[in-house]
């Protein structure tokens, strides 16, 4: 059940309230405390600074995209496998916004002010903000999604400190177990996502050449395991198409 | 950190810029992107390959506190956490919890 829209959605200041309050109660408050709270114990062990961890998440907003930046940066990768890999990553993003523009934008918006909420722009956002930016005007439709992303941001960026903190502080055992929210995480909720053969191909695959190349000190090992295991997932379900079709 | 400059500027030219250039390319593009056109399967292919890629690192050759833990016992631990989100409705969540439970057990049984 959606809650209705309130009243106050009729003005851009209680649009962007009602934005908060759908965040603070959606299930992604929690998966993102929890997502950067591990996040936040990552940048500790790899020796990041807090303020770097905070920044991290509010600059980039993008969990895969920055625990490939920490763990890449932080285990001497090559400076220009760092980006690409990152950059890969990110393409994701790129059709959430595409697929968000239509509804959020109006004849009278301009480029320049669709930059702070596309900034804000994740899968999670993405998903509470289709789901209700329907029952708010159009006009106030860009104040609501603020209204989501902001709150989610901060969020991760206060949970990316605590996360930090309880590292340094926690006994080693509790320090490993907020590490492993990471890998335990990303693994499930990619796996969940994955609907097409190519994605859980990839996972598979990515799961065994990862680590071949890793263990056999293999330059640029993160960047090859994608495309190499991203390649070979694409052909499978290419030919698998092929063979659909016959 | 064998990387020599700033880690802020590390931040911005190779984690910003890349992650965030997509975002705005989206509202250059605006309309008209085909979500299912063939380099954009390709590259949903090589990102979750990626994903999979640090996950397997972060398991294998861990930084700080999951170092202490044995090899073993962080490998039996993302094996059960799995399994538990694949019997259990697909449940990251439950997946997650399983996971964490296996791994400080285990940690707990080695005495760390």
């Amino acid at each position: 059940m959606l809650p209705p829209a309130p009243i106050l959605s009729t003005s851009a200041t209680g649009a962007f309230l009602y934005g908060c309050r759908i965040a603070a109660t959606s299930v992604f408050a929690f998966v993102i405390t929890v997502t950067y709270i591990g996040f936040g114990a990552l940048c500790h062990d790899y020796g990041f600074s807090v303020t770097w961890a905070m920044l991290s998440t509010a600059l980039l907003w993008a969990g895969p995209a920055q625990v490939i930046l920490v763990t890449a940066l932080g285990s001497g990768t090559a400076l220009v496998e760092v980006a690409i890999a990152v950059g890969l990553s990110s393409v994701r993003l790129l059709p959430i916004v595409v697929a968000l523009l239509p509804l959020v934008s109006g004849k009278r918006t301009r480029p320049h002010q669709m930059i702070v909420p596309v900034h804000f722009m994740a899968v999670s956002v993405w998903v509470e903000s289709v789901r209700h930016a329907p029952s708010v005007p159009r006009e106030h439709r860009l104040s609501f999604c603020n209204g989501v992303g902001s709150t989610l941001v901060v969020l991760g960026v206060v949970s990316t400190a605590a996360g930090y903190y309880l590292q340094s502080a926690l006994p080693v055992v509790f320090g490993a177990a907020a590490m492993f929210i990471t890998p335990i995480s990303f693994l499930t909720s990619t796996a969940r996502n994955a609907r097409l053969l190519l994605e859980k191909a990839a996972l598979g695959l990515g799961l065994v050449i990862g680590p071949l190349l890793a263990l056999n000190k293999v330059q640029f090992d993160l960047l090859w395991t994608g495309v190499i295991a991203g390649t070979l997932a694409y052909a499978l379900q290419r030919a698998s198409r092929r063979w659909g079709a016959a | 950190m064998t990387f020599g400059m700033e880690p802020y500027l590390a931040l911005m030219l190779l984690g910003f810029l890349p992650s965030e250039v997509w975002r705005w390319l989206g509202i250059v593009i605006g309309g008209g992107l085909d979500e299912e056109s063939e380099i954009i399967l390709w590259v949903r292919a090589v990102a979750t390959a990626l994903v999979a890629a640090v996950v397997a690192r972060i398991v294998l050759i861990p930084p700080g506190a999951l170092a202490f833990v044995p090899m073993s016992v962080r490998l039996a631990a993302i094996g059960v956490g799995f399994l538990a989100f694949l019997l259990v409705r697909r449940s990251a969540f439950v997946g997650v919890l399983v996971g964490e439970a296996a791994l400080v057990a285990g940690a707990l049984a080695f005495r760390l």
